[in-house]
């Protein structure tokens, strides 16, 4: 199991696109991958599950993985959120 | 649960008909972010004549009638002792029901120590079954799923299966059938009353959306009408969908009933193989109605075994008849 805990940087906030852009990333690997944001736990390769979270500006998400190449989908992840989902 | 459920939390509560709450807040409005962190009320009579012990300060105070008609005749008296007492001891709030003003003299001491005092058209009995029934919610045990709940034929059935199985498309065909969606993709199951699991959408802003794969996201209401949703429902069967694995054994015969725990209550549990020409919303259509001839007492595998049982005995009684007759 692979965690890393990564904040939302773009303004708007993790909206239709973004949350495609992960599910999209997430579904490249074959690990569980999850996230976490306070007490809800979501499946990130589910779109709508991504978009419940609401996640806002400045909000923290513990992104994490169980799998054969858990850390490779860590890292993608993490990026997309480094990268602020090619947003502003 | 992680977050601190507040006072302001309290006046948020989306609650409609029969358990609306109707608060409005008349002073301490800077105390609304004092947390509440019992389920339980207190009748604040014996504080009120300045009996403290045992006094459960961490709830929530309820104002009725009698302690209205107490606090006016101290007010009158001038006699705010016990009053101030009370909120030195940082309740989260105090709530006069009927309606009820409380006199000037509370409301300066409620504002003086910040702490919210609200106010409720309805009787105390009701809003305090209200109340419970509400902070019971609040404080259940609670998990977000990944799954889609929906109701068919009364039964609230959880379909989970891993992304891509197909349980939106599953969900879609139960809908166009003419059942109901709770939600998709999310579910936030809550135990209440002790075993009872109840499902909803984990965000009810986002209202009843779908997402198909080739379609994008798509809106149930607006789609197929209000007739098609629904907004929490009980989960009384769970539908495990996976892709057909040959290796595996699935159940052939129904008779033995499995169960899944969620949140320590068993829900009778089964596993569905998906493959080409399997028609899934017609066999979770069929485990549902199942599912309600069970809870009528009659159970279809069993019933069947029981036949089966009783056809060999009277074979076997036929043959022995015979061969004592030798005439096999």
């Amino acid at each position: 199991m692979t965690e890393k805990e990564v904040t939302v940087r773009n303004r708007a906030g993790i909206h239709a696109r973004p949350a495609a852009l992960i599910v999209q990333t997430a579904s490249q690997y074959s690990s569980q991958i999850e996230f976490k944001k306070e007490h809800e736990t979501i499946n990130a390769k589910s779109i709508m599950g991504i978009i419940t979270l609401g996640a806002g500006y400045n909000t923290s998400i513990t992104i994490s993985a169980d799998g054969e190449d858990e850390e490779d989908a860590v890292n993608s992840l993490a990026r997309l959120f480094e990268n602020r989902f090619e947003e502003d | 649960m992680d977050q601190q459920f507040t006072v302001l939390d309290l006046l948020d509560l989306d609650l409609k008909e029969h358990n609306d709450l109707d608060l409005t807040c008349l002073a301490g409005r800077p105390g609304l972010l004092r947390p509440i962190v019992t389920p339980d009320l207190n009748r604040p009579g014996l504080a009120l004549n300045g009996f403290f012990d045992n006094f459960g300060s961490d709830r929530v105070q309820i104002f009725g009638r009698g302690e209205h008609a107490f606090v006016e005749k101290l007010a009158a008296e001038q006699n705010l002792v016990n009053v101030k007492q009370l909120f030195d001891r940082e309740i989260p709030a105090c709530v006069f029901t009927h309606g009820l003003e409380p006199p000037e003299e509370f409301i300066r001491i409620a504002e003086a120590s910040g702490c919210p005092v609200l106010q409720t058209p309805l009787a105390t009995s009701e809003f305090v079954m209200r109340l419970i029934r509400a902070l019971g919610n609040v404080f259940a045990a609670r998990e977000t799923i990944h799954a889609t709940l929906v109701e068919v034929f009364g039964i609230g059935v959880l379909i989970l299966g891993d992304s891509g199985v197909g349980k939106s498309e599953t969900a879609l065909e139960l809908i166009e059938r003419g059942h109901r969606l709770v939600a998709d993709d999310a579910v936030e199951v809550r135990r209440v009353a002790g075993n009872i699991l109840l499902g909803q959408g984990a965000n009810p802003a986002l209202g009843h959306h779908m997402e198909i794969r080739g379609l994008g996201i798509i809106n149930i209401t607006h789609l197929f009408g209000v007739g098609s949703i629904r907004d929490d429902k009980q989960i009384q069967l769970i539908c495990q969908l996976e892709v057909w694995d040959s290796q595996k054994a699935y159940d052939r015969i129904g008779a033995d009933e499995r169960k899944l725990d969620i949140l320590g209550v068993g829900t009778p549990y089964l596993e569905i193989p998906v493959k080409p020409g399997r028609n899934i919303p017609i066999i979770i259509e069929t485990a549902a109605m199942n599912e309600r001839l069970k809870k009528m007492g009659y159970y279809s595998a069993r019933e069947f075994n029981q036949n089966i049982m009783r056809w060999l005995d009277s074979e076997n009684a036929r043959k022995a008849y015979l061969q004592k007759k030798g005439i096999t």
